[in-house]
């Protein structure tokens, strides 16, 4: 999620609509004409502990979000319209998600953020039940939403549209479409391993990054965590100064005023970090959702390689069907065949046989072929569309991290800002000591 | 600063010739604020430490060099080899010939904490410095820097101290004064001037409150460390990932370097903590308990003035007792005429009282003596420390401003550089603080 804005995203008319936290709208998706966010403003606007009965009068806690849609048309005319709003879970995100993973197997589905807090600072909390979390989280599944809208392909699905502006029924009408068959097949599929003769060469070189870029991006994670960690320690055992110089000043006459007041600043200087790491988070929060892609990107190179995959058995399939039908029809055995084994060992079989054989062999191949063109032209979309769906998510990629980058550059900048403040601050305390 | 001290002409720095004299100049120079640097005439450097091997030990040795231009010096110029051990004498004899003057600390005998060995280059090094600072603050003392002891340790060959050391008092007076002391510690002091009460207090507080800033600073210089530790791993996680990037690589390579410069700046930040501030603070640690022993000292000249004024009362009041409550009876019963034993013990007794009278009448020049030193030296203390730690705490509080204005021009640079690779970027709000 990037904070800049940008003058065509969805924007209301609220004084904190400079607060770029709040907004959250990314550079890259503001170009995408004819899309779902051109036409809606969608905003995931809060966030609500629930309580309800699971199974077997168990109570449990869980945390509604609250999605609130307008017409933009209506927005940039001025007028002000009360939004439509309805409140869905995270297990609703899912399952949406889900739908759109199997419904469009070539696209690049953005991820959802995370469901359990991971790359944590010892500070920070890992309880999903954590407010910071939750607000994170609230962001996180705005941000999904407005990247699924403003996709050229995915922003025009019913199912997208159902589940933004009708709470009840989403799920019988997710459920209606038969997708969870497709989804467990899918899944199984994906797991199994096997040899493609002749992947795209393209989709194995963005598989392999796929797999680069979720290792980097963990370790980058895992080692700023660390880092944060330590710089909080650093910040904190500063605030001991403030206390230490505050008891001195007590017993000194001339530099007492001068320790007070230093004191202070470097209880000031202890408490800045925690605001300077909130918002790093953010800045993580923006890598995550990268390493996070990379696994739906790796996902359509795999569904590239299953289908490569069918499309070369079924071919080899059909290939061997000709083959055996030919033989048959003339008596000339080039391959070995269980058939011809059988045959050689009891005795020919009768006419009638072969030619129900024949026959058999006839639908197959015609059964065959059709598979083949299916698979072909399965393939070909496949290797059509997901190419250009995976150029698109290139671009997104780069702006999107070269904005979070500079963004990091701004954070630091403004952590140095508030550290020569508070120790110019304190040098001229010292120097009235 | 009182010059006639200095003046070298008929004086003679090992016995002040009239002690209520010099001492009442030297309470009056108290009002000074600043000693004149422009008279400073005698410069003292230790350095270049040099491991001696002999069969049955390793220690080092330190050059001390002496310029002068005082008279009682014979040469303008000395260069003498100094070991731990002298300076550990040394220290001795001038809280011998002065002991209630507040003379600098001497760094520790070895470092407890840590696994820091004697001849380890970072212990050496602080120590140097330490022994350095200790002999020009001699050098500057009044008193103290006309100690022959002194002079003789700044001028004298190897050899000559040696010998020179083997002519203090011995063992036995030694223990004698050991003793004197212990038995005045366990008398302790009837009535102390408040203005040595107040002192008290203050040291105890004051030793407490540097005992605190040492810790602090060493924690803080610990947490530092190891958040160097986690960074050197931060840097390379950017580096790595630009290598699998196009559009990204160069943005990713900016924010490692950065890092990787902000790495070093720190580097250089707590090097300013371990080498300056700490060292600072632990010397007022040491000079705390300075402080607390001249105290003691003063306290155990009391005591004994007291002692002794007890002493002569029991025995005039026993001169001048009724002779029937004496052990007359006891006399006669031995034999002895008792007018006569009456007069022999009257004559005893005078003769006990004329004694004590003169010894408390040294003792009391002595305590004069003592308590102006210490009231002079005092105030002389507490300017230094505050000059003291006041440079040190304004040059370490710049050095955190330089520190975070070479951060903060590091990353301006990238953004600088990242600016003029696309042209327009838009800043977060969140850019001033």
């Amino acid at each position: 999620m990037a904070d800049a804005e940008r003058e065509d995203a969805a924007e209301t008319d609220t004084p904190n609509s400079s607060d770029a936290k709040e907004k959250n709208v990314i550079s890259s998706m503001s170009d995408e004409s004819g899309t779902l966010l051109r036409r809606m403003e969608i905003t995931v606007a809060e966030a609500e502990k629930r309580t309800g009965k699971k199974a077997v009068n168990m109570q449990e806690t869980y945390t509604v979000y609250l999605i609130e849609t307008r017409p933009s048309a209506a927005v940039n005319g001025g007028q002000s319209v009360a939004p439509d709003a309805l409140w869905r879970r995270y297990s609703e995100f899912e399952l949406l998600r889900n739908y759109l993973i199997v419904t469009y197997p070539y696209i690049v589905v953005p991820p959802l953020p995370e469901k359990r807090a991971e790359f944590v600072w010892h500070k920070l909390s890992a309880d999903n039940m954590d407010p910071d979390f939750v607000e994170r989280r609230r962001v996180g599944l705005e941000n999904f939403l407005l990247r699924v809208a403003s996709h050229p392909v995915m922003s025009n699905d019913a199912i997208l549209y159902h589940f933004l502006t009708k709470e009840r029924g989403w799920k019988e009408v997710v459920y209606d479409t038969g997708f969870q068959a497709k989804a467990d097949s899918r899944i199984r599929a994906l797991n199994a391993t096997f040899r493609v003769k002749n992947p795209d060469k393209r989709f194995m070189e963005m598989k392999h990054y796929s797999d680069e870029l979720q290792s980097i991006t963990s370790q980058l994670l895992r080692a700023r965590a660390r880092v944060a960690d330590r710089l909080y320690g650093v910040y904190k055992v500063h605030g001991n100064y403030g206390r230490v110089f505050s008891e001195w000043s007590a017993i000194e006459k001339e530099m007492g005023d001068g320790l007070q007041s230093a004191g202070h600043h470097m209880d000031a200087y202890a408490a800045s970090i925690d605001d300077i790491l909130e918002e790093e988070e953010h800045y993580a929060d923006q890598i995550k959702e990268y390493l996070f892609f990379a696994e739906a990107l790796r996902a359509v190179c795999r569904k590239h390689e299953l289908s490569q995959y069918e499309l070369e058995t079924a071919s080899l399939d059909l290939t061997s069907k000709r083959q055996q039908r030919e033989e048959l029809a003339t008596g000339i055995v080039r391959t070995f065949s269980f058939k011809g084994m059988t045959t050689k060992l009891f005795g020919q079989e009768t006419a009638e046989q072969r030619e129900a054989r024949l026959k058999m062999l006839e639908e197959q191949i015609v059964e065959g072929d059709d598979t083949v063109k299916e698979k072909t032209s399965e393939c070909e979309d496949i290797v059509s569309s997901g190419w250009e769906d995976m150029q698109r998510f290139k671009e997104q990629k780069d702006r999107d991290l070269r904005e979070a980058l500079i963004n990091y550059a701004y954070m630091q900048i403004s952590m140095c800002k508030k550290g020569i403040q508070v120790w110019t601050n304190a040098k001229e305390c010292f120097s009235k000591m | 600063m009182d010059t006639s001290i200095t003046d070298g002409g008929s004086f003679n720095a090992s016995m002040p010739t009239s002690p209520g004299s010099m001492i009442n100049q030297y309470k009056f120079d108290e009002e000074d604020e600043q000693e004149d640097p422009g008279a400073k005439d005698i410069f003292i450097t230790v350095d270049n430490p040099e491991s001696h091997v002999t069969t049955i030990e390793t220690f080092i040795t330190y050059r001390v060099l002496t310029k002068t231009t005082r008279s009682e010096f014979d040469s303008s110029e000395y260069e003498v080899r100094r070991r731990y051990q002298d300076f550990l004498w040394l220290k001795g004899r001038l809280e011998e010939a002065n002991p209630t003057l507040i003379v600098h600390p001497l760094p520790e005998k070895f470092v407890m904490k840590g696994m820091v060995e004697r001849f380890n280059d970072d212990f050496i090094e602080t120590r140097r410095r330490a022994l350095h600072r200790f002999l020009n603050r001699v050098s500057e003392h009044p008193i103290l820097s006309c100690n022959e002891d002194f002079k003789i340790f700044l001028t004298a060959q190897a050899w000559e101290l040696t010998s020179h050391k083997k002519q203090g008092p011995g063992f036995l007076s030694r223990m004698g004064d050991t003793v004197r002391a212990v038995a005045a510690s366990v008398r302790g002091v009837k009535s102390r001037p408040e203005e040595f009460n107040s002192m008290q207090e203050y040291v105890e507080a004051f030793s407490q409150k540097m005992t605190s800033l040492d810790r602090i600073t060493q924690r803080i210089v610990k947490e530092e460390r190891e958040y160097l530790e986690e960074l050197k791993e931060y840097a390379p996680t950017y580096t790595l990932w630009s290598g699998s990037e196009e559009e990204l690589a160069e943005p990713l390579k900016g924010v490692a370097s950065c890092v990787d410069r902000c790495f070093q700046e720190t580097e250089e930040q707590v090097r300013q903590f371990s080498d300056t501030l700490a060292p600072a603070l632990h010397e007022y640690v040491l000079s705390a308990e300075t402080l607390k022993a001249v105290l003691r000292r003063r306290d155990f000249i009391q005591a004994e003035l007291e002692a002794k004024n007890e002493a002569l009362a029991a025995k005039r009041a026993d001169r001048d007792a009724d002779p029937r409550e004496r052990g007359v009876v006891w006399q006669s019963l031995l034999g002895k005429d008792p007018e006569e034993a009456r007069q022999q013990r009257q004559q005893r007794l005078t003769g006990e009282i004329h004694e004590l009278k003169e010894e408390i009448d040294k003792l009391e020049d002595r305590m004069e003596w003592a308590n102006n030193a210490l009231k002079g030296d005092w105030s002389r203390w507490q300017r230094s420390m505050r000059t003291d730690l006041k440079e040190v705490f304004i040059t370490t509080a710049q050095k955190n401003v330089d520190h975070y204005e070479k951060c903060l021009a590091v990353w301006e640079s990238f953004l600088l550089s990242m600016r003029s690779e696309v042209g327009d970027i838009n800043q977060p709000s969140s850019d001033d603080s």
